[in-house]
Order: C-alpha cells, then structure tokens, then sequence
C-alpha cells in the first residue's frame, strides 16, 4: 500500500518537475520573442525614411535622422574586419597548421583571454596608447579596439574548423608530393572555407553591436565623419546617448536605431547558421 | 586530437622536408600569431603602468575604501566591487535555476529537432548587443519594477533588509534582472552539452533500476554533467561581471553601498564608462584604470576555471564514450 | 570573394577621403549650453559649407580633461579652470563666455500644478537627504496653501563631471554652511543621496520617468520637454522664476567679470555664464582662422540664438572684451 503511494508521489514529482523544465525552456526561449516584439513595435512605428537619409538636429529640434550614424558604423565595422580578420585568420592557420607545443597553447590561452577582456577595458586600454598619444578621437581608434575583440574569435574559430578536415585529405594532398603551405592554401582551407566563413560573420556582428569600446575611441559626431582619423557617429553610440536623453525623439529613434541593428545582427547571425547547417557548437 | 598535419609534419625531429615555401608560410602565419600576443603583452603592461600611481598611494586599502571623491582625489573601490558581484550573482540567483532547467528539458526532454532549434534560438538571444537591452530595460523594465514589482516586493517581502526603501526602478535587481536574461544563453547552450555527452548507459542504468525519469535526470545525469554546468555557470558569471551599457542604463549610478536589492547602485564597469572620459587628474584616471584592472583580473580568472571545468567534462565524456 | 574584398577596399578609401577640403573642428564639454551650441554649429556649417564644428556633449569635466589631453581643438565648461588645471596645459587656455545659463531645480509632481517655491536651504536640505517626503513641512512652509503629496523624494544628480554641478554646488554652499562643509562645490562631488545620471540629459530623463523625482538641469532642457521647475528664493527674499528675462536681468545686475573672463555669478535665479576654452596659441593658420570667425560671429550673429533656447545673451560690455581677447589668439 505505502509503496504504491510512494510510487505516486514519485510519478507526481517526476511530472511536476519534468513540466517545470519545459516551463524554464518556454521562459527562456521566450526573451528572444520579448525583445524582437518590443524592438519590431517600437522601432518599426518610428522608422521612417527621415532616420536613413536624414542628420541628427539639435536638441528638442524634432525630425533629424541617424543617416551619419548608419554609415559611421559601417566604415568604423568595415575598418576594423580589415584589421582582424585576416591577423584572425593567420593565426588562427598558425595555430591549427604550425608550431610545436607551447607557442601555440600560449597563444591559445591569450586569445582566450582577450576574448575574455570586459570591453570596456579595451576602451580604456586604445585610448591610453592610440587617442592620448596622437591626441585626437578618431574612427580608426575605434576600429583598432573593435579588431582587438575581433581577432580571437577569428582565430579560434578558424583552427576549429581547419582542425575539422579530415585527415585522409592532408594526407592526400602530401602523398602526391604538394608542400605543407601549398596543402594549406589549396586544400585544407578551402574544405573548410564555409566554417571559417561562418565564423567570421559571427565575430563582425559581435563587434558591430559593441559600444563601450567606442566610447573613448571614436567619440561622436553630428555632422558626417569627416574621414577615418575623425570622430565618427555610430548606431551603438548614438542608441544610447538617445536612450538616456529625456527627448521623446529622440527616444523614437533610439528604438529605430535598435531595430536596424539588432535586425542586421540577427540576419548576419541567421546566415552563419545556414551556411554551416550541420549542428556544429559555436566557438565560444 | 591534436593537429593531424603534425602526424606527418616535414620539419620535426625526423626528415627536414621543408622547402622554401613551407618555411616562409611558417614565419608568416608565426608572425601574426607572435602580434597577438604583442597586443595582449601591451595590454597589460599599459593597465599595469596606468594604476601604477593609484596602487602606490592607495595600496590595498583600495580595495576596501568606500569612499569615492574626485575632488580630494581620495579613491575606493569597494562600493564598485560590491556592486558587481551584487548585480552578477542577483543574475546568477535568477539565471542558473532558469537555466539548468531549460538545458535538462533540452537534452532530455526535447525531441532531437526541437531541441536544435530552441537552442539556436536561446544562442540568437547571445548576439543581441548589450546596448539593446539597456534600451529595452530602460524604457520596459524599469518602469515595470517602479511600477508593480518592487511595491509588490516592498509589500510582500519588506521586513527583509534587501527589499527596503524607495521604487526607484532603477537598482541592484533592475540591473540584476537584465543581466539574467543577457546570462542565459551561455549557461544553456554550455550545460545543454555537457549534459549530452552523458553516455547514454547512464541513464538507462537507471531507469532500469525503477527510476522515474525526472529521478534518473536529477541523480544520475546532472550529477555527471555537474563540472560542465558548474563551468557554465562560471562563464555566465565571468559575463556578467563585464557587461557596461545595458547595466549602466539601470543601476543608477550611485557609488555606495546598500543593503537593499531595490537601491540604486554601481558596477565597476559603468563607473569607467561614465567618469574615464572626465578624469581630470592623473590620479583619477590611475583609479579607473586600476578598477579596470581589477574586473580584469577577476573575469581572468573566473573564465579560466570555467575552461578549466568545460574541458574536463568533455575529455571525460569522450573518454568514457 | 575577390570582388568583394576589392569592392571594400574601394569604399574603404573612398571613406578615408572624407571632405578633401575645408575645416574640421572638434571639441567637447559642457551640456549646460549643449542645446545652444548645436544649433550654432549647425548654422554656421549651413553659412560656411567648409567649416565643419563637431561638438560632444560630454559634460564640463570632460571638456576640462579633454582639452588637457590635448584630444579636442577647444572645450566648453560651466565650471571656469581653476590655476591648477591651467597649469596642466600646456598652451595657456583663454575663457570665452558664449551665453548665460540658468540651472532650475525641476521636478515630477503630478498631482501639483503650478510652479512650486523654494528657499535656498530647503533646496540643500533635499539634496543632502534630510528631507526625504515631499509634505516635509519645511516645504509646506515655503509653499503655503499648496497641497502636497506623500511621496518619497527621489533625487537626482550627474554621475559625471559636470559644471551644471558647479553651479548648483556652488549656490548650495552659499545658502547652506553645512552644505558647504560637507559636500562643497567641484564639477564632481560626493552625492549625500540620489539617483545618478550622464550629462543634463541624463538628469532630466530621470526626473521625467520618476514620479516624486528632483533634479538641476540647465532652463532649456526643463522649458523643452515641458517639465516643471521651481521659483528658488533670492538673497532679498523673493521667490524669483527663472527665466529668459530674469537670467537677463541677474547678468545685468552681476559684478564686472575678471580681464580673463573667469569668474561666477550666484543668486536666484541660479545662473552662470558657460565659457568655451580656446588654446591662446594655435598652430594651424586655417584652424586658427576658422576658430577666430566663429568667435566673432558667435559674439554677433550667434548671440540671437539665444533667446529663443532661454538663455540670456552676453552684455554689451562682455561682448567688446571679448572681441578684444580674439586679437590675443596667436
């Protein structure tokens, strides 16, 4: 009789708490829907043609735009994947390819250092020896903190994917006499061209959403950027000077900016996904 | 697994079958690699000399000084400090149970399919910036705890000294609560894994002992998986401690110490994002720098033990499979 | 793969260019005036196409800092630069007033329409926390007949380094000995209580979304986004509303600024004159130029702009000094 109870209560538990899991799934899952839903209404009710082609206007002045900021932003991201992307790439070859055994695992453990860096210290760290020692805010500088984030991720997740190749085909490639560069160049890269590819697009969204690196770097602007060695406007920057402003326009086109970048965000981060379809974990 | 070219590799202690090429695709990609570690060196040794002037004058007394005056050029560290291990282990508190949860329900639950794409849903919500989330918590969340979850708090649970004094809406929990959320993809997608590489005999051992599934799932499978969620949860935390914007937006910038959950508080990150761009004297700008390190080290650490846990579990997983 | 790495390399230079001709200038500071400034920048981008002025609001303290660090061609403060950190430049910086400002203590009370009064020590009561309900009875005192609500008072103040601060610490410690004793006056203080927020948007956002909030925030930023502020107690006793015309007529009545411009105007309404710092010695001939005719059309052309935004324009007399102090800049 007891155990027959017992038995029941143990199946009431294992339903309560089993439940409860799916419960915790729902509510986690759910936060992607809760930020798009806030961002899509809000920011769609504000996006207008004026916020793509427009400049932002003073203060209280109502219907300026964040067109300088959109193109800042992608000069500023443009810059800094031209920077890390290919040291990124490089070393991440160097790592997989090369090299004995501590240089590689000490490079490893940097990069997963950097990559653990909060990025406000980046900030700090390229305004001390890039914007104090030439004495100017610049978009440059705020490319060069960007690619600092960028090229860790780069790597790892190059030497991910080029470790994935299979061994037959090196092997391949050196029995019919190739070198190890040329092995590298014609046949192991490009079998593993679609991870590396994916990983960069991930790495170039992470940083496209960055502002604390941008803070101390490249300022700000209310005019178009003057060139790469100016201050610059950028989408982050400007989301959350307007979000912490008391203007209801400006509020308005803090939630538009949002959702142009999260939406490219996304996108850039849906895309890797397909182009690598296969469930391979995301380097972290 | 190491590098499967290194098996056959021209250049070790066997023959030299390195031809010019080879050697030059060598030094070059070592030359990058060699730059990455250039730019991490700088970085430290640039912090290092930075605080240099504020760890001569304040010594360890930095660490435990609460008091912060630009004016008197007198620096403390402790109401930064507390403020975010207060607001990451809050994040914690609220992402871990969520989390956990949502992992077992993914691994064990789940059918395959699903399970793939809830979890790249949870990992979509890890690329959104952090500045949206401030925004979303500025003008949702915020409003929300003036409004009804901190009165509710106040009214339910106010004898406690954590849920004492005014609604402001922005506090310790406001920014705790976002950083839950910016949390638990990581603690989701690192201890779904773990708990997948639990070989499959485990649980039905189990479960062909009598076990319910919830009990073959809490006793058995979780208790396997535990360095890979404990390693997750470090790396939650080390995530935690960096975030700046979406926590600047709603912590409310005061730099004391309280007891309270629904006071306004300061995180070391925030403080360096809202005072660096003024620091007037070098003093000044040293103590920031010096804080900057501190959260530096802290997350070096943290992070550290994380892979440490992270790759344990996995090495045991394969090992075992 | 090619095309596109060539297609960035292209858009890339093409970015670099940036304008090939004409003037950029950039400088950062106070948010005090950030309103006026703007629009002045603006004006004069669309009158001189080739001289482009970029201004960062940033807070006082950052202007300070970043004109030291040499980042910015010119700064802007509420706050004159004391001896100490004139000396850190390295070219001397000359104070040129632009406008005069006045901070308004504005607050969010629903249920009370009309502007409420205060007395300069009820004012330093709040801000050092020992008033903390809105029906405190020192505030009934100073408004009789207003009915007044329960709410807990929530402060609200800069959490960054600001002149607007200045201003306000420095009336603060005029009214109230304790105030002065405990706190002072600095762009950056030690805060008794309250809320702290970026530059006097910050301030003014959370006054705005905070029932029973209290803050100082330059007119402009009270008067556009509707908020309430109070009529604060001047020296003769009588309850003065800021405004266009009484921050006018406090910059009448103020003594005669120092030769080099820096010096403080306190009394009810809380006003000050908000300075933009210019290196006296200036290397470039086209920067120098571009700065030199902003100035002049600053202390002419620009000065109409101020009405309008609610600050009072510079008096006759400052205006001529000033021009003299342009002829200085080498």
């Amino acid at each position: 009789m007891s155990s027959t109870f017992r038995n029941r209560r143990r199946n009431a538990v294992n339903n309560i708490m089993l439940t409860l899991t799916g419960v915790c799934a729902f509510i986690t899952v759910s936060m992607l829907f809760v930020v798009l839903a806030y961002l899509v209404y809000n920011g769609g009710k504000s996006l207008n043609v004026a916020f793509f082609t427009k400049l932002p206007l003073p203060t209280g002045e109502v219907g300026g735009g964040m067109a300088n900021a959109i193109v800042g932003s992608f000069e500023i991201i443009l810059f800094a994947s031209l920077i890390g992307l290919p040291i990124g790439f490089f070393t991440g070859i160097y790592l997989s390819e090369f090299g004995g055994k501590t240089l590689p695992f000490l490079v490893r453990y940097i990069c997963d250092l950097l990559n653990g860096v909060p990025s406000i210290v980046i900030g700090i760290f390229v305004w001390i020896v890039v914007v104090a020692k030439v004495h100017h805010y610049s978009a440059y500088a705020g490319a060069i903190a960007l690619s600092i984030m960028l090229i860790p991720i780069t790597a790892r997740g190059t030497e991910q994917f080029l470790q994935e190749v299979p061994r037959a085909m090196r092997e391949g490639s050196l029995a019919l006499g190739a070198s190890n560069w040329r092995t590298i160049a014609s046949v192991i890269v490009p079998a593993a061209r679609k991870g590396i590819l994916t990983g960069m697009i991930l790495g170039v969204a992470r940083i496209s959403g960055e502002t604390a690196p941008l803070l101390f770097t490249s300022l700000n602007n209310q005019f178009w950027s003057a060139g790469i060695s100016e201050p610059t406007a950028s989408l982050p920057v400007m989301i959350y000077n307007f979000a912490t402003s008391p203007y209801d326009d400006y509020h308005r086109q803090a939630w538009a900016a949002g959702l142009v970048l999260l939406a490219l965000v996304l996108i850039a981060n849906i895309t890797a996904r397909m182009i690598v379809s296969r469930g391979v974990s995301l380097p972290k | 697994m190491g590098t499967p070219a290194a098996a056959i590799r021209p250049g070790s202690k066997s023959v030299s079958r390195l031809s010019g090429g080879d050697e030059l695709a060598r030094a070059v990609t070592m030359l990058f690699a060699l730059a990455v570690l250039a730019v991490a060196a700088l970085l430290i040794f640039e912090l290092w000399i930075h605080s240099s002037p504020a760890k001569e004058k304040f010594g360890l007394g930095f660490l435990s000084s609460t008091l912060w005056n630009p004016v008197t050029n007198e620096f403390g560290a402790l109401p930064f400090i507390y403020g975010t291990v207060v607001t990451s282990v809050l994040a914690l508190l609220i992402a871990v149970p969520l989390g956990v949860g949502a992992a077992i329900y993914l691994s064990e639950l789940a059918a395959p399919r699903l399970s793939s794409i809830l979890t790249f849903l949870v990992e979509l919500l890890a690329a959104v910036p952090s500045v949206i989330f401030g925004l979303l918590a500025i003008f949702t969340l915020v409003p929300l705890m003036r409004g009804y979850i901190e009165p509710a708090l106040k009214k339910t649970l106010g004898f406690l000294p954590l849920f004492t004094g005014p609604a402001y809406g922005v506090s310790y929990l406001a920014a705790g609560v976002i950083l839950a959320v910016m949390t638990f993809p990581f603690i989701i997608s690192v201890s779904r894994e773990a708990l997948l590489t639990v070989p499959r005999e485990q649980r039905e051992a189990a479960l062909a002992l009598g076990a319910t599934k919830w009990e073959s799932t809490w006793q058995v499978v979780v208790p396997f998986a535990r360095l890979g969620i404990l390693g997750s949860v470090f790396l939650g935390l080390a995530r935690a401690l960096g975030e700046t914007m979406a926590v600047t937006m709603v912590i409310g910038n005061n730099p004391g110490i309280h007891a309270s959950l629904l006071a306004p508080g300061y995180t070391i990150a925030a403080v360096i994002a809202n005072e660096f761009a003024e620091a007037t004297s070098d003093m000044y700008r040293s103590a920031l720098v010096e804080l900057g390190m501190v959260l530096f080290l802290l997350t070096i650490v943290i992070n550290g033990l994380a892979r440490i846990l992270i790759v344990v579990t996995t090495k045991k997983g394969s090992a075992r499979a | 793969m090619k095309t596109i790495i060539s297609a960035g390399i292209v858009a890339l230079s093409a970015l670099c260019a940036g304008p090939a001709f004409g003037q950029n200038l950039n400088g950062a500071g106070a948010t005090f005036p950030a309103p006026i400034y703007q629009k002045w920048f603006q004006e004069y981008k669309t009158a001189h196409s080739s001289v482009q002025i970029n201004y960062q609001p940033i807070g006082s303290g950052g202007g300070i800092s970043a004109m030291t660090e040499g980042t910015v061609d010119f700064g802007a403060s509420d706050m004159p630069m004391t001896d100490e950190q004139i000396g850190k430049l390295k070219v001397r910086p000359l104070h040129f007033p632009t406008v005069l400002g006045a901070d308004v203590i504005t607050y969010n009370l629903p249920g009370v329409s009309g502007a409420l009064k205060f007395s300069g020590d009820t004012i330093a009561n709040i801000f050092l926390g020992k008033i903390a309900k809105w029906n405190d009875p020192k505030i009934a005192a100073d408004n009789p007949g207003v009915k007044l609500p329960s709410t807990d008072i929530v402060v609200a103040h800069r959490s960054d380094g600001s002149g607007t601060t200045f201003v306000f610490c420095d009336y603060l410690s005029k009214v109230s000995p304790e105030w002065k004793s405990k706190v002072g006056a600095s762009t950056s203080v030690t805060w008794p209580v309250g809320l702290g927020g970026a530059k006097n948007d910050g301030v003014a956002g959370i006054v705005k979304q905070t029932e029973g909030a209290i803050g100082y925030v330059e007119l402009v930023f009270a008067v556009q986004n509707k908020m309430a502020f109070a009529d604060v107690k001047n020296a003769a006793g009588k309850f003065v509303t800021p405004s266009f015309a009484s921050v006018t007529a406090a910059a009448q009545a103020s003594k005669d600024l120092a030769a080099d411009f820096r010096g403080s105007i306190t009394n009810a309404p809380i006003s000050s004159y908000t300075w933009l710092l210019i290196p006296s010695q200036i290397q470039d001939a086209a920067k120098k130029k571009a700065i030199t005719d902003f100035l002049g059309w600053m202390l002419t052309t620009g000065q109409k702009d101020a009405e309008p935004l609610s600050y009072a324009p510079l008096p006759a007399a400052v205006v001529a000094k000033e021009k003299q102090q342009i002829a200085a800049i080498k």
